[in-house]
């Protein structure tokens, strides 16, 4: 029987359950390894020979070279392991929340001030703006 | 015998922590934050207890895709601070108290809850955020802490209601210990809050506010509330919120006495909650 997943109507979220962390096993480790400063050094110095040393997915790949974490995500990837790629080019949380979005850090940073993004309209897919 | 004197509630951002330790907290942005934890600091260290059981989770630090625990009890003498990525955190290393914790992992387990036994690990953001939102930057932190991670990662992640009768248990198993310690729990994350995706960004200040109201007078009926419901109203990361009924189940029924009530939107991505409830 295929997983229980009443979580697919939410727009624009994707849950990490066992499907996608299966999807994405190696790209998430990968993002583990580089909690040490020694391997941040090495990914930093040539990003595609450290990624080609982990059995991930061509796509998975490109994805962490375009620094894509929407794709990403959809390939198997938890943000709390791809922020440890944001960590590694000194970005902050809220720089790569506001890169999934399609706002610019400064639009996003305004949105958050003034309250966040409001859940009206966002709590299911196709519902009316 | 033990004696739980109260509870804490708290979201972790990690950017509180950096700000704290980078000398941000009087900047404007910031400034709202830190002044709603001043009260907190002065009852905290008028009411230091001997031991915090202290509920976070980890996000992707100790615990890997390798290994996954639902419930796990730190029972080892001292947690070094984790290095994210950004470099470890300039705190104290966090002392245990390895007797207290195996007492509770024998009583909560043999009261039919599974727990993970951890004798080393780092502990991030999750755990070391509160303790210095209450305590300050000492030195040495002032008490012992018994770290309790919870998986909100991976989904399967456990319910309300198995956390809050968790709590229950954990309860029970403090009030067994033949030590007189002045024990605290704390439940950290949340609250609303949305990491990933187009969405992210998400809060809900009125949902978050009905949570805490419910947290304190309707913990029971608040534990009922399906996954479901965090995700859609208060964002994916909103999840972390049933960490905070495995600290109130551990309160004793009656009703608790409010310390101190704050909310503020926003700590960059999340809305910061927190509670500070006695047992009377």
């Amino acid at each position: 029987m295929a997983l229980d997943k009443p979580y697919k109507d939410i727009p624009g979220t994707t849950i990490f359950d066992a499907d996608q962390a299966r999807k994405g096993y190696y790209l998430n480790q990968f993002c583990m390894s580089l909690m040490k400063a020694e391997n941040r050094e090495r990914f930093k110095a040539n990003e595609r020979a450290y990624l080609d040393e982990w059995p991930m997915t061509e796509e998975q790949k490109q994805a962490v070279l375009a620094r894509d974490l929407n794709r990403c995500i959809e390939l198997g990837g938890n943000i709390y392991f791809l922020a440890k790629i944001g960590a590694t080019d000194g970005r902050s949380f809220q720089f790569m929340a506001a890169s999934m979005t399609g706002m610019t850090q400064e639009e996003y940073a305004k949105m958050m001030l003034e309250g966040g993004r409001s859940p009206e309209g966002n709590r299911y897919i196709g519902e009316d703006k | 015998m033990a004696t739980i004197t109260a509870s804490v509630y708290t979201s972790h951002v990690p950017a509180i922590g950096a700000a704290l330790d980078l000398g941000k907290t009087n900047e404007p942005y910031w400034q709202p934050v830190f002044a709603g934890y001043e009260p907190s600091k002065k009852w905290f260290a008028e009411n230091t207890p001997d031991v915090i059981f202290l509920v976070y989770n980890d996000h992707a630090t100790a615990f890997s895709l390798d290994l996954i625990p639902t419930f796990a009890i730190g029972t080892g003498p001292e947690y070094p601070p984790a290095d994210e990525g950004w470099g470890a955190r300039p705190v104290p290393v966090v002392q245990g108290h390895p007797e207290l914790a195996a007492h509770i992992a024998q009583s909560v387990i043999q009261d039919d809850f599974d727990l993970t036994i951890v004798n080393r690990m780092d502990v991030d953001h999750g755990l070391t955020v509160p303790l210095s939102l209450l305590c300050g930057q000492p030195q040495a932190w002032p008490c012992r802490v018994i770290p309790f991670a919870v998986n909100v990662v991976q989904y399967p992640v456990p319910s309300g209601r198995r956390c809050f009768n968790l709590g229950r248990a954990i309860r029970k198993a403090v009030e067994s210990f033949d030590q007189p310690l002045k024990v605290q729990i704390w439940g950290t994350g949340g609250m609303s809050h949305q990491l990933q995706g187009p969405r992210a960004g998400l809060i809900n200040r009125e949902w978050d506010n009905a949570f805490l109201d419910r947290l304190i007078a309707d913990p029971e009926g608040l534990a009922s509330m399906p996954h479901i419901e965090y995700v859609r109203e208060a964002g994916s990361e909103g999840i972390e919120l049933v960490m905070w009924l495995i600290a109130r189940g551990a309160m004793s029924d009656r009703p608790p006495h409010v310390v101190h009530r704050f909310y503020h939107v926003p700590a960059s991505n999340t809305a910061v909650g927190h509670l500070i409830l006695e047992n009377r």
